[in-house]
């Protein structure tokens, strides 16, 4: 406590030093003390449950990572053994690869997806709240419904989809059967379930643009596209960044709608990261293995994220 | 997915018994409160379960019993989960397969069992580890042969016999389907459990004989995996028509639509009022005669404070004469009871008429292989490459090939 004075005084310092540009965002100086109280007691409702059921599961995942621990017997300490047989073990790289997979399949999907229902529900169409909300509803269903609709519709012999191309005269593949089209089927419903998602912050993205923008470049003489990839996508960079940010975090972590579409099969075909760590804590009794997967999981999403936002500065732009 | 939801249903109601279970004071002097959680009764069984808890309290007043019934899908997860968080009940459920790995990781209380002789001794000695009681066995069931009447009358095919082999069986069931009309001949699930005792038909083993390494990778393998696979989309509908799914058979069979059934004894109740007339066999063998039994147990948690009331419900569970009466009632599956004379009763409760079959299946028994290490992972694994044998991704060969390779890697 005794340094928190000190530093909000340096900075005070620090602010005062270049004329200040705004007045109104001077620090109160001497009073720092209960300043700092007041920000901590604003903080406290977010940062006990972080600490809590965030921070502190993830510094205990990481002390079992370096144990061998079944969950019934005491956990035994095998230093870096967990992650040196997960580097070693090609089922890691399978993984993570089907994970890329599902990430580069999901990705684009619900982005084009999004977006083209987010420009057409952003003009003056009849009904517009109503779409909207047709839209959105997967979102807030349970994953578990979702998944099981999707089961039931791409049923290989019987299922609604397969019918339907029946009738048609094409021969619909054994989607969640077939090891080559267990992923593009859960693709298919996570893009789905996740359209009204990115519908919805591309929409408040797409209003937040200044009508008086594309009316200049109208009257300059852009048609419909020019307007679109000169003003409006650029405009809406920042949505589109938070949108890929949370689609791929979301992405690494994908895990329902596997456990509850394909379990990871057939033959382990559609086996992600999260649904590895499921199954070695409650199925294998290899917590110790599943908490170094879950660390490695980590690390690599962090990595990515910090690429994204130091490349941000390329592509976004602020207005 | 289902199972999914009922594990959510699950944890909340293990959360609410788990509440319950600190509020009960500690001592055994006074009255107590013994929690109990468990999948034996689950599926319709759950009145039977409370007459017996009932008929416990009665005789115990100072004891209150407060039951948890998990699906049998959820409850190793559950268990697992509880174990780990030391939220365990007093007395749970286990299965044969794990009763040596949570000997030995120590969740297990000794028992001291007061009337030892109620019980069939081999069942009983299951779950003793260096002389020691460790477990108690709640029942014990094995897997026969289910055949539907009409079908065999309408084909004019011998309803199956004991004496039957798998030539027999595969001959009637290639009569008895009709893909055309949606009926089938046969049906047995391509999984670990009937991989391993399929091999015990054929005169081979799942493990070597010290339990280290698989042992399946031969000839008699092979022709064991071949018997499974091979009834698939020939007498048995495929993946893709919805075999493997939950309750897929039994509700084929229900519907009148396939002739022959590998299930055990725990599904007589779900056909009792089918329209057409049905029966059981013992399972044909190859080379010999093999039918997989299974034994459920209940142990008494280590960490429990109340141990000795805890251990006086499992040995009520498990031996009392209200138990043996509501399992033979009901058909919920056998006691595990050392008294013929009373076993015999269960001949002549009804369908099926041949009640003998499950008796006779038990003169010749293939046992699970259990390993120290990695049973489930062995388990998974084997049927994971059976199914993609059936698939006809992999041939049999290659299937076994991989499950022997990644099983020694699992158990080893």
């Amino acid at each position: 406590m005794t340094a928190a004075p000190a530093r909000i005084g340096a900075a005070t310092a620090a602010a005062a030093r270049p004329p200040s540009r705004r007045g109104s965002t001077r620090l109160p100086g001497r009073r720092g003390g209960r300043y700092a109280l007041t920000v901590l007691a604003f903080l406290l409702p977010s940062a006990v449950p972080l600490a809590l059921f965030v921070l502190g599961p993830m510094l205990g995942a990481a002390w079992i990572s370096l144990t061998e621990w079944n969950l019934l017997a005491p956990p035994r300490f095998v230093g870096i053994g967990n992650y040196l047989d997960l580097l070693g073990d090609p089922e890691t790289g399978a993984v993570f690869l089907h994970t890329l997979l599902y990430i580069v399949g999901y990705l684009p999907l619900v982005l084009v997806g999004g977006l083209a229902l987010a420009l057409a529900l952003n003009t003056r169409l009849r009904g517009r709240a109503f779409w909207r909300g047709i839209y959105f509803l997967p979102v807030v269903t349970s994953w578990i419904v979702v998944a099981l609709v999707w089961r039931w519709l791409l049923q290989p012999s019987s299922g609604v989809v397969n019918t339907a191309l029946g009738w048609l005269g094409i021969d619909g593949p054994g989607w969640w059967t077939d090891p080559f089209w267990a992923m593009p089927s859960i693709i298919l419903a996570s893009a789905w379930k996740d359209l009204g998602f990115v519908m919805v912050i591309l929409l408040a993205g797409l209003q937040a643009i200044d009508p008086a923008m594309i009316e200049a470049a109208r009257i300059d003489g852009a048609g419909w596209w020019r307007r679109l990839v000169s003003v409006v996508l650029p405009l809406l960079s920042p949505s589109i960044f938070f949108v890929v940010v949370i689609s791929l975090i979301n992405g690494f972590q994908v895990f329902d709608q596997v456990y509850a579409m394909t379990g990871g099969g057939p033959g382990g075909a559609s086996q992600v990261v999260v649904q590895q760590i499921y199954d070695l804590t409650f199925r294998y009794g290899q917590a110790g293995e599943a908490s170094a997967l879950s660390w490695m999981l980590f690390a690599v999403v962090l990595a990515v994220t910090v690429v994204q936002i130091i490349g941000q500065r390329r592509w976004v732009t602020y207005a | 997915m289902k199972h999914h939801l009922l594990a959510g249903v699950g944890v909340v109601a293990a959360a609410g018994l788990i509440l319950a279970g600190c509020s009960a004071d500690g001592g055994d002097s006074g009255p107590v409160t013994i929690t109990y959680t468990n999948f034996i009764s689950n599926g319709g069984n759950e009145d039977n379960l409370q007459t017996i808890v009932d008929a416990f309290e009665a005789e115990n007043p100072d004891i209150t019993v407060e039951v948890t019934t998990l699906p049998y899908g959820d409850y190793g997860t559950a268990l697992q989960t509880d174990l780990a968080a030391g939220t365990v009940s007093d007395v749970f459920d286990i299965e044969y397969a794990n009763y040596r790995q949570f000997q030995a990781d120590g969740v297990l209380a000794p028992i001291t069992v007061a009337d030892p002789g109620a019980y069939r001794p081999s069942l009983l000695e299951a779950y003793q580890t260096d002389g020691t009681q460790y477990a108690l066995p709640s029942s014990f069931s094995d897997v026969v042969l289910y055949y539907n009447k009409d079908l065999f009358d309408a084909a004019g095919l011998d309803y199956p016999s004991s004496d039957w082999t798998w030539a027999d069986e595969k001959k009637a069931a290639e009569a008895l389907t009709d893909q055309a009309a949606g009926v089938w001949g046969d049906h047995q699930p391509v999984s670990f459990y009937e991989y391993y005792k399929a091999l015990a038909q054929n005169g081979g083993q799942f493990l070597t004989d010290d339990g280290t390494a698989v042992a399946f990778n031969t000839p008699e393998g092979v022709e064991a995996a071949q018997w499974l696979v091979g009834k698939s989309g020939t007498v048995m509908p495929t993946i893709e028509q919805g075999q493997g799914t939950a309750d897929f058979d039994t509700n084929l069979f229900k519907d009148g639509k396939l002739a022959m059934l590998h299930s055990g004894i725990w599904v007589f109740g779900a056909f009792a009022d089918v329209p057409f007339g049905w029966d059981i066999a013992v399972e044909p063998g190859n080379t010999t005669q093999a039918s997989a039994v299974f034994s459920n147990a209940v142990g008494v948690s280590a960490t429990s404070e109340h141990q000795e009331a805890a251990a006086k419900w499992a040995e009520f569970l498990t031996s009392s004469e209200t138990m043996v009466n509501v399992r033979l009632d009901s058909g919920w599956e056998l006691p595990p009871i050392s008294d013929e004379a009373k076993l015999s009763t269960y001949l002549d409760k009804g369908a099926p008429d041949n009640r003998q079959a499950v008796f006779d299946s038990l003169d010749a028994i293939a046992l699970p292989p259990v390993v120290a290490k990695g049973q489930t992972e062995m388990q998974d694994i084997m049927s994971e490459e059976l199914v993609e044998a059936q698939a006809g991704r992999k041939t049999v060969q290659e299937a076994l090939d991989s499950a022997e390779q990644r099983i020694n890697a699992a158990i080893g």
